[in-house]
């Protein structure tokens, strides 16, 4: 296999552990208004993520070293064309981190306040943009011969794009509610299980026909017929799975269900991309490939060579540490305090 | 302005900024890990509350040093695609492999040891702080190597309009590398062993919690002169480095127009850049030749002669950096460094004379100077980033030719402006929250079980 092939399918890897894995932690961000009743609520809500949010978003990080190590063109294409919504992005991520970090250093109601306000919108606005990035990606994008993105970012906002950000942002908040099910207790508990089943049919007929308008709007489906292939077909399932877990009172297989969707749902992006990486809108001969954009192979080869070493140390801590860490929390565990 | 002015202006704020909280975290780190070990290793509830009280002041730095480093990650490829093109074969593996391993450790174990209080073997948890401390530093290590590449490029051929790898362990092993991570490193060791020192020395001035931040201060005292000593050393090892590699860079340095065997060192000066001369220079003979060389005769060069050799070398163009800003830049810095070795060597000597505690002037002074090693950092960077110009990677690409091509001038006036203010803001929140949390001295509160 060409390594242009094994960075390909690592950077899926990467782009889709961190939808799953910052996919939740955002979902609960955007439920946090909702869900939560008091202080003390919302402290539970927050703590049920502390521990992880922090390296879930590293997932997005190494996926930005990776793409630029082995795929230059890519990130530097990417990262210039989507320049204001990637800043737009980054300011959100910078105040949801200082919201996280610094909401309990003081006990005011409004300090507080600012820093849900911050969560909130720190986890929406990245949930939609990426969703909106990714429904461009594979729409086309006017890339030039340059291999420079041509376009105005107002076009990124047409109608089929932005209900790619809605997707997102609803899979995430079942996500999400999800993830809180199995972390919180009593009222909230029961409350984010009310909420993940309410949510399930508006987001599955948001999904589908955002899937069904693909055959006309993307890439994703070209020369296929009626039968959509193996991994959607299989990404529905596992939607439907979801549903009947939760009714059948099995949160954590429900929660692994919509897990799967996501991993499914990125896999049909990254799979209907495949060989490329940003398909030119304006030129076929324009497309960014996974040969053109990449590095040199020996680059490639040595990265696959320390990526093979130290991934799997990076997963098996990282899952040592929501292990660890799996225990439901409780009001109980939010210490008394007044809240001015 | 043009897009390139800004983006500079956007690269450097962001750096600089970054710059001011993580050799802070990183040193920190390593400090907040020795006060755990040291409670481990006596079970003394006084090091306990000790390594929370100093852990509490680290996460409020290090949340901000998180935040700028994706910003620092996304710059590259947003404002500067032509650059990311032309050296992501080679200066993406080390930021791709930072990530890997320095900020996936980090953030997991960072979490773990905040969140692992009375939760997990004790021994496991003061693991989780060393591996903290590790990978804080760990990642300055694979930035630097980055950065020592477009300092001195190594290990790279060019192809097809790029540079590409051809020898990875020379870019891993850079002699560049080796000097510079040494000196950034230790000096971000020093930062915060004054910080740790003038925390301390405010509360033992306020008759706070004396007998506890005794012990603190005198831990910082003795990392400070340690770290404040080898950052000296270092510091002259890189310049005789730099002498050899970037001479350009040691001529500006130095304010040295005209080549000179031997060269004498400059104390004071008053720099020309438009016609090229410097007056009211105040110097001290053979001493640059002496620094540089280690012997009595060498040759330093001058601007001028090195200008008219890269004409030679790439062509016609103007080849100096801004020499005002590097001269001053370095000896200010030099003169910090100086300043923080002496100051913390009369700390123990005070020490000695058992009079630590109650010389007011000396705690009076640590509580200013904490805040000078960060200064001091940014005007290296200052040194190392800006007397590279106008290249971006050394002798390969210049800088304007780095930028962007398709981000108009009013996006990037627009980010910078914003990020700026956000900075501010953040800075000012920061400063607040440490102030209040190092004011009550350390807490004899032990029930925390959640961190948020």
């Amino acid at each position: 296999m060409d390594y242009q092939i094994i960075w390909f399918l690592l950077i899926a890897i990467l782009f889709i552990g961190y939808f799953v894995l910052e996919g939740f932690d955002f979902g609960v961000g955007i439920l946090l208004p909702f869900i939560a009743k008091d202080d003390v609520d919302r402290r539970v809500v927050i703590n049920t993520i502390g521990p992880f949010w922090d390296a879930n978003e590293v997932w997005l990080i190494t996926a930005g070293g990776a793409m630029f190590a082995a795929f230059p063109h890519w990130y530097a294409t990417l990262f210039s064309g989507f320049y204001i919504p990637l800043f737009l992005m980054l300011l959100a991520l910078i105040l949801r981190a200082v919201g996280f970090e610094f909401r309990s250093k003081m006990p005011q109601a409004w300090w507080r306040k600012t820093a849900d306000q911050f969560i909130f919108w720190g986890s929406l606005l990245p949930a939609l943009l990426w969703g909106v990035a990714f429904t461009n990606i594979v729409q086309g994008l006017p890339i030039g011969a340059d291999m420079n993105f041509t376009g105005n970012l107002i076009a990124a906002l047409n109608p089929y794009a932005l209900l790619g950000g809605v997707v997102v942002v609803l899979i995430f908040m079942l996500h999400g509610a999800l993830f809180l099910s199995l972390r919180t207790m009593d009222n909230l508990k029961e409350r984010a299980e009310k909420i993940a089943k309410t949510m399930w049919w508006p987001i599955g007929i948001v999904t589908v026909l955002f899937a069904v308008l693909g055959y006309w709007n993307t890439v994703l489906f070209e020369g296929l017929g009626l039968v959509p292939g193996t991994l959607p077909t299989l990404a529905l399932i596992s939607f439907i799975a979801c549903f009947v877990f939760m009714r059948l009172k099995m949160q954590g297989y429900a929660f692994a269900s919509i897990a799967l969707t996501i991993v499914l749902g990125t896999a049909v992006i990254f799979y209907g991309l495949f060989p490329n990486v940003m398909p030119s809108s304006l030129n076929e001969a324009y497309h960014l490939t996974i040969y053109n954009a990449s590095s040199s192979q020996m680059t490639l080869k040595i990265m696959t060579i320390i990526a093979l070493f130290f991934v799997p140390i990076v997963l098996a801590y990282q899952g040592w540490s929501y292990y660890i860490f799996a225990r439901r929390i409780g009001r109980d565990a939010i210490p008394r305090e007044e809240v001015r | 302005m043009e897009a390139l002015e800004i983006a500079r202006w956007q690269f450097g704020i962001t750096t600089v900024y970054h710059f001011f909280f993580s050799p802070l975290t990183m040193g920190l780190s390593v400090l907040t890990a020795i006060l755990h070990t040291f409670y481990y290793r006596t079970g003394s509830i006084d090091y306990k509350r000790l390594t929370k009280f100093f852990g509490k002041l680290f996460i409020i730095i290090f949340a901000l040093g998180v935040v700028t480093g994706i910003v620092l990650e996304f710059q590259f490829g947003m404002a500067w695609s032509e650059y990311s093109r032309f050296v992501g074969d080679i200066f993406g593996i080390p930021l791709a492999i930072e990530a890997l391993l320095a900020f996936f450790l980090e953030s997991t174990f960072i979490a773990v040891w905040l969140f692992g209080w009375n939760r997990l073997p004790k021994g496991v948890h003061l693991l989780s702080i060393w591996l903290v401390a590790i990978g804080s530093n760990l990642s300055a290590l694979w930035i630097i190597i980055a950065n020592a590449w477009m300092q001195v490029p190594v290990g790279y051929i060019l192809n097809e309009g790029r540079a590409e790898l051809s020898d990875f362990v020379a870019v891993m092993l850079n002699e560049q590398m080796l000097v510079m991570a040494q000196h950034t490193i230790i000096a971000a060791f020093t930062t915060a062993g004054l910080f740790m020192l003038g925390i301390s020395a405010w509360h033992i001035l306020r008759k706070n919690q004396v007998e506890i931040f005794n012990k603190s201060a005198r831990i910082a005292l003795v990392f400070t002169v340690v770290s404040g000593l080898l950052v000296a050393t270092t510091g002259h090892k890189h310049a005789q480095h730099t002498v050899k590699y970037q001479p350009m860079k040691m001529a500006a340095m130095e304010g040295l127009w005209e080549s000179e065997q031997p060269a004498s060192f400059s104390l004071f000066a008053l720099i020309d850049q438009e016609n090229q001369t410097t007056s009211r220079e105040l110097k001290l003979p053979y001493m640059l030749t002496v620094l540089a060389y280690n012997n009595l005769t060498s040759e330093v060069r001058g601007l001028k002669d090195l200008q008219k050799e890269y004409e030679e070398a790439y062509g016609p163009g103007d080849y100096l950096p801004p020499v005002a800003v590097v001269y001053w830049s370095f000896r200010l810095m030099v003169g910090l460094g100086v300043l923080f070795i002496l100051f913390a060597i009369a700390g123990i000597v005070q020490w000695w004379r058992n009079k630590l505690e109650v010389s007011r002037l000396y705690l009076r002074l640590a509580t200013i100077i904490m805040f000078l090693p960060l200064l001091a950092n940014s005007l290296g960077w200052i040194v190392a980033e800006m007397g590279r110009q106008p290249w971006i990677v050394y002798g390969l690409m210049l800088t304007r030719d780095g930028v962007s091509p398709n981000v108009s001038s009013g996006s990037m006036l627009l980010t910078t402006i914003v990020f700026t203010l956000i900075y501010g803001l953040l800075a000012a929140v920061a400063v607040y929250l440490v102030h209040r949390f190092a004011k009550p001295g350390v807490s004899g509160d032990d029930t925390v079980a959640h961190a948020y």
